[in-house]
């Protein structure tokens, strides 16, 4: 080691610019890696329904001056209903006001005791589901029973005129949050503007996800309230044949129509729901991606610039080297630890950057904090990449004849 | 002498052409990354209505009751029907308007079968001439339509040639729903960058379509859009003017001098203490006042993605001219030979410093030429993703000529040390060793 080190004394300018690249690109390529594992867990999050057999649809209404009066209304749902279940390949239909990851989303306050108002949770989602929902979405409880007929109620999320049903089913951190350490099954959670409505845990579903994923509502913290009919922001959700999911959604909007012409029709293959959801996170993890090759190979590139140019410089060193007893694979293996030692230098301080990057990044956007384990895998890249990049000029250099070394340039 | 510093600088170019075709590649790539970037946040950043940003105001008043209370935080952005009209009432500022989002179903001439919904704007009289739109045909309603609901609006040329496939239609009917509306004017295209007014609607959202005075959308029931907070009970009938308990509309006034924007604050103060005393108010007076870029900063209107990449790509144009510092350097070094020659033969440092700038000059211009290929191709790719803002991502002149600007420039700022260094070689040494 210690030649190379007084070797390299000589090009410290030069020594300091590459280890510098190399730091930057440390730093920057670790936290990019890191950015991306933490998007693609974040894609990766289960919905807790049956993803691959759903179809859903949303009807806009035009108002073409039609009496908005509450049975028509119900009667054209039943219409609804039944047509969308007259479909081929269609299992179950059900109605509801959210969909895991469908974007919009209501939610509202719940309170642990009757009128106490310093006691609650705040920011639970409330999903409504008209009968056959949990089973239709393919929602699986891990403790007590589905909804009794009779527990559907007329209850709706805005405007609300009827008092909000009395059985309930919360999902497993709502739980956890609500009780900690404690059976759920049985216990009442106080709904309403004074938190006057009692409400009784029928039901605890392992896993559901919310509509939308930020810091108000959390991930999977809500609750399933059982009406008959959703109002607001309603959606039907249909249980289709995997196979049958693309020709249902087309057919839908007619067979809509045919119930009630008067009205925009948007029907979605449920995956696409989900897949729409990640956009930005996926455009995300290729641009990261984009860079980290970029960077990469331009390092990599000055990396074999600066090498051949190191090569051309030494060749009569290298020549003499071979001459006084030196093997090609001395001279190989010298190029190589010499780049060993610069790349490493750049890791020690490009570590150091990405644990301060990292912070500072944690600071201003709400990242992460990256594990101090996840280090050696940038360091590890770099490495590689300096040997590769490396092993070119070092061959060049290792095939030098020992008669070089007696001609003058 | 700069004809031949530039015969020089392509000779040498050209001996290592594998070198120089590197550099160029950093300098580009560093170069498209940063301005592909630099780009979308400047359109992102860019003033929705140059010229009147600075004297548009959005003000704020808390009528919260003190549940839930929190000491230090800013009041609701977000009116109460009440207080808008009573600001209104008042027209304490040059121009004022008050305004929501809203859905109507347009009915073509054509008829029912072809109606469709379309975004609204539901607000009063000085919206137009506030925010400075233009007229095609006609022109807005005044005050008095707005007090007696007169049955108006003002639709967009877009929708006057999709509904009577001309822009002159002033006076024609419009079928919103069940009523007809007079179209008193069509408005030129207006697309503010971002959708600063209402930013409920999305921050880059498109503007709406149809303009109908507040009063007369509320009085028709016509359907309202965007974020509402509650404290209150919802009114049952739909009634959106009884909806005391309801925060929902925003509120714009336009004020001119700073006389009159300190003037404006101590109403909005004075303004809050009456309605406390009236009752209305529970709080003690929150209020706010904002200029639109303020406003836009205050609702973090940039994604922090959008922030985040813009980042990462200059992180990248900070590698690339590192690399491009350590290869010119080599290249300069290299020349020793060459450059000892010309200082012995006269040439001063200072000519053979200028020398290798030129040079580095030419590897920037060339850098540029790559860079800006690379930032189309890159705003090309943003303009494919689905997000509102990806359509606006265009390079204007102004970003052509920067990119330009930043690749030169990057590139001598790179050249600078290793110029230097290689002026500093002593020629009698290595003309020795040659």
């Amino acid at each position: 080691m210690l030649p190379i080190v007084s070797a390299l004394k000589h090009h410290k300018t030069t020594v300091v610019l590459v280890a510098l690249e190399i730091a930057l690109t440390c730093a920057i390529v670790t936290n990019a890696l890191f950015l991306i594992r933490d998007r693609l867990a974040f894609m990766h999050m289960t919905t807790g329904v049956a993803d691959n057999e759903l179809v859903w649809v949303r009807t806009q209404t035009l108002d073409l001056g039609q009496e908005a009066d509450k049975d028509s209304h119900a009667g054209v749902v039943a219409a609804d209903l039944a047509a969308l279940r007259g479909l081929p390949g269609v299992e179950s239909v059900a109605m509801t006001n959210a969909l895991p990851l469908g974007g919009s989303y209501s939610s509202t306050v719940v309170y642990r005791r009757p009128g106490d108002k310093s006691d609650s949770l705040s920011n639970v989602v409330e999903y409504l589901g008209s009968p056959g929902m949990l089973r239709t979405l393919g929602i699986s409880l891990s403790e007590g029973r589905d909804f009794q007929p009779r527990e559907y109620s007329d209850y709706q999320t805005f405007g609300q005129k009827s008092p909000p049903p009395t059985a309930v089913i919360v999902t497993r951190s709502f739980a956890q949050q609500m009780w900690p350490g404690e059976d759920p099954l049985g216990k009442p959670i106080y709904l309403g503007e004074q938190g006057e409505h009692a409400t009784y845990v029928v039901g605890v579903a392992g896993h559901l996800l919310n509509p939308a994923i930020n810091k108000y509502q959390g991930i999977d913290r809500g609750m399933i309230l059982p009406v008959r009919q959703v109002r607001d922001n309603s959606a039907y959700v249909l249980r289709v044949r995997p196979d049958a999911r693309a020709s249902v959604a087309r057919a839908i909007p007619g067979a809509l129509q045919q119930v009630d012409p008067a009205r925009k029709i948007e029907a979605h293959v449920y995956t696409d729901t989900i897949a729409q959801y990640f956009q930005g996170d996926r455009a995300m993890v290729w641009l990261l991606l984009v860079v980290i090759g970029c960077l990469l190979t331009l390092t990599a590139l000055g990396v074999v610039g600066l090498s051949s140019f190191w090569v051309q410089q030494r060749t009569r060193t290298i020549g003499i080297r071979r001459a006084i007893g030196a093997t090609r694979h001395d001279i190989l293996r010298y190029f190589l630890a010499e780049n060993f030692l610069i790349v490493s230098l750049g890791i020690v301080a490009g570590s150091a950057g990405a644990v301060g990057l990292n912070l500072w990044l944690m600071h201003h956007y709400e990242l992460h904090r990256m594990p101090l384990s996840w280090l050696p895998i940038g360091a590890l890249v770099l490495w590689l990449l300096g040997q590769l990049a490396v092993l070119g000029p070092a061959l060049r250099a290792a095939a030098v004849p020992p008669v070089v070394a007696t001609r003058s340039v | 002498m700069f004809g031949y510093y530039l015969d020089l600088a392509l000779r040498s170019l050209k001996r290592n052409r594998m070198l120089t075709a590197l550099m160029v590649l950093a300098i580009g790539l560093g170069i498209g990354a940063s301005m592909t970037m630099l780009t979308v946040l400047h359109v992102m950043t860019a003033d929705p209505v140059p010229g009147r940003s600075a004297r548009l105001f959005y003000p704020q008043v808390d009528p919260q009751p003190m549940e839930n209370y929190k000491k230090g935080e800013g009041p609701p952005d977000l009116w109460t029907w009440t207080d808008a009209m009573n600001l209104l009432h008042d027209g304490k500022g040059v121009r004022q308007a008050a305004m929501s989002g809203g859905q109507v179903t347009v009915v073509p001439p054509g008829g029912v079968t072809r109606a469709f919904n379309a975004h609204a704007r539901y607000t009063t009289a000085d919206f137009f001439a506030m925010f400075g739109l233009s007229f095609a045909d006609g022109g807005g309603w005044d005050a008095g339509d707005d007090g007696k609901r007169a049955r108006v609006a003002v639709i967009t040329r877009q929708l006057a040639d999709k509904l009577y496939g001309t822009p002159h239609a002033a006076g024609r009917t419009l079928r919103l729903g069940k009523y007809d509306f007079r179209v008193a004017g069509v408005v030129d295209d207006w697309h503010p960058v971002p959708h600063f007014y209402d930013l409920n609607m999305g921050d880059y959202a498109d503007p709406e379509q149809v303009y109908v005075p507040l009063g007369t959308a509320i009085g028709l029931k016509l359907s309202t859009m965007g974020s509402m907070s509650c404290w209150g009970d919802f009114p049952q009938d739909g009634d959106m003017a009884k909806a005391s308990g309801c925060m929902w509309m925003q509120y714009w006034v336009e004020l001119d001098t700073p006389a009159q924007v300190a003037a404006y604050r101590q109403y909005l103060v004075h303004y809050s203490e009456d309605q406390k005393q009236l009752g209305r108010f529970e709080r003690a007076p929150n209020t706010r006042l904002r200029d639109v870029m303020q406003w836009l900063d205050y609702n973090h209107v940039v994604p922090g993605s959008v922030q985040l990449q813009t980042l990462l790509a200059l992180g990248f144009l900070l590698v690339c001219l590192v690399n491009t510092v350590a290869l010119l350097l080599v290249k300069f070094l290299r020349r020793g030979g060459e450059l000892s020659v010309r200082r012995a033969m006269g040439a001063s440092r200072r000519s053979v410093f200028v020398q290798l700038l030129v040079e580095a000059a030419l590897v920037g211009l060339a850098g540029g030429v790559i860079g800006l290929l690379l930032s189309l191709f890159g705003l090309w790719v943003v303009r494919q993703q689905p997000t509102q803002y990806a359509g606006l991502a265009h390079l204007d002149t102004t970003m052509s000529a920067a990119t330009f600007a930043l690749a030169v420039c990057a590139t001598l700022l790179a050249a600078v040390f290793p110029a230097w260094r290689a002026c500093r070689l002593v020629p009698a040494r290595l003309l020795k060793t040659q």
